[in-house]
């Protein structure tokens, strides 16, 4: 796999950018693989690529029935952070912030990490309370967190609504300094393209259509392109994970919803920090292109239309004017949809299920992105040694009929409802 | 916009509803045993089709009537409303 690097840019340049390698393979599938992953999204990538980084195991193949990282990875609002308050949540985003910081390096393609920080903005008293206790959990995991009264908050976004008389007053916020954003396709591209170069087959435009199952063991699948045997298989779908769980007649703790973003037109630096509102659900970033990165709440309903309706958008607008008011001066640029597995607790599943050789990766409501690296990572440690690693052994199936659920947000079992 | 049609006041915006979820869902009955599985399958187990789905709504910002819509989560389509006691 030719590197890339300044020289290598500077060669290429010389011949017009003609000539580059192609950064991954598009072959057939083979009959038979030791691990087969369905998802070519960031999970389903990074899970590829640490199979064989980690375990070498490299006879393994990535299925797409549309094109990589055109899901969720491609989706959504770029933010990295690991500012949970519950153990489970925080230990393993940490575990994901130290992989996200060198994935640069490691996978040799620029993923333009830039922890520029987050701010959760507080409104209450009660609200600066709960960010304490919340600030407080997230040092003792490890994770830098810092609380933020009105004064410091107005240094670092001054362009924030801090007029007396408004219906929710900026009372301060809680920080997490090393958080940030990443540019999510290279996410994605630059997972697939070293998985590729260690051995693993990407097959696009490669739908998933039944399961062979025989006494409760996996022995592979149907696919659009031809029957594959496969030793182990890992679901990584997000959204499409009913669809699957179907065929195998699975029932699952999971609905599927429809969750917006959108983008202004490109402005002049004005916001350097990722900052949410609090009395409500809205989130702000400014990309290097200069485009405000919106989005907040689901649009409420059971959907897999990966667009949404204007109600909603208005609805999270609304509250981004009232953080920031010169919002209501921008164009919209785009605006698209993603579709959420949102789990009953919040929180995601990476487990093994009750067909042997059969593994689950979903449940990732809000946060699939952050998670893309521990999520690749952990799920790679389930599959290659058939148990969870310690940081996903909370993440399991049973917890919803053993009570033992990570409900973050105290939301209990309709994380749909906003 | 969805526009759902309100069994009691007629074709409104979704904009007056709240959405209540999967309307298949059977609470276990009352007074009975009910086992760990039956309670998992009525508070978190989940079908989600990608298609048809029979859903609740509530009518919140106009009669407050719980009712049913047959809806496509894959198109959106509202095919049909109910009274919440129908069907």
């Amino acid at each position: 796999m030719q590197k890339y690097s300044v020289f290598s840019l500077i060669k290429n340049a010389l011949s017009n950018h003609e000539n580059w390698e192609i950064a991954w393979k598009d072959p057939t599938p083979k009959s038979e693989y030791d691990v087969v992953i369905i998802g070519g999204g960031g999970h389903g990538l990074a899970t590829a690529y640490y199979l064989a980084k980690e375990h070498n195991i490299t006879n393994v193949a990535v299925i797409e029935k549309g094109w990589i990282g055109g899901g969720n990875v491609g989706r959504n609002t770029t933010i990295i952070r690991s500012n949970y308050m519950h153990d489970e949540n925080g230990l393993f985003s940490e575990f994901g912030m130290d992989l996200w910081r060198n994935m640069s390096q490691d996978l040799n393609f620029n993923i333009m990490f830039s922890p520029r920080g987050i701010i959760n903005l507080a409104h209450s008293d009660a609200q600066m309370n709960a960010y304490s206790r919340r600030g407080n959990s997230m040092r003792l995991n490890g994770i830098d967190a810092v609380l933020l009264n009105r004064e410091e908050v107005k240094k670092l976004i001054p362009m924030a609504d801090f007029s007396e008389n408004v219906r929710f007053p900026i009372f301060g916020g809680l920080m997490q300094p090393s958080a940030g954003t990443a540019r999510h396709d290279a996410v994605a591209w630059g997972y697939a393209r070293q998985a590729d170069s260690m051995g693993v087959d990407i097959i696009q435009h490669c739908e998933v259509t039944g399961f062979d199952v025989v006494n409760g063991k996996i022995k592979g699948l149907q696919t659009s392109r031809g029957n594959i045997k496969a030793k182990k298989i890992g679901l990584c779908v997000a959204g499409s994970t009913n669809i699957l769980a179907e065929k195998l007649n699975m029932t699952l703790p999971i609905e599927t919803h429809l969750l917006q973003a959108c983008v202004s037109e490109p402005i002049k630096p004005i916001l350097d920090q990722v900052v949410t509102f609090g009395a409500g659900h809205f989130y702000c970033s400014q990309s290097d292109k200069g485009e405000m990165v919106m989005g907040g709440d689901l649009d409420g309903y059971n959907s897999y239309a990966q667009r949404g309706n204007l109600p909603t958008l208005q609805h999270v607008l609304t509250e981004g004017i009232a953080m920031f008011p010169f919002l209501s001066k921008l164009k919209m640029l785009r605006t698209w949809g993603g579709i959420m597995d949102m789990s009953m607790d919040g929180s995601p599943i990476i487990d093994k299920t009750h067909i042997e050789g059969l593994y689950l990766n979903c449940g990732w409501c809000y946060g699939g992105f952050k998670a893309t690296p521990a999520s690749g990572w952990t799920f790679a440690h389930t599959i290659a040694q058939d148990r969870p690693h310690d940081l996903n052994a909370g993440y399991n199936l049973n917890r919803f009929s053993t009570g033992h659920l990570i409900d973050e947000k105290g939301l209990g079992t309709k994380t749909w409802i906003s | 916009m969805l526009y759902i049609k309100c069994p009691y006041c007629g074709l409104r915006s979704q904009n007056e509803f709240s959405y209540g979820g999967d309307a298949t869902v059977k609470r276990p009955e009352l007074n009975k045993e009910v086992s760990d599985q039956d309670w998992d399958n009525f508070v978190y187990l989940r079908k989600s089709p990608r298609g048809k789905h029979l859903e609740l709504w509530q009518h919140i910002s106009g009669c407050r009537q719980w009712i049913k819509v047959e809806r496509d989560t894959l198109t959106h389509e509202i095919h049909q409303t109910f009274k919440a006691n129908e069907i």
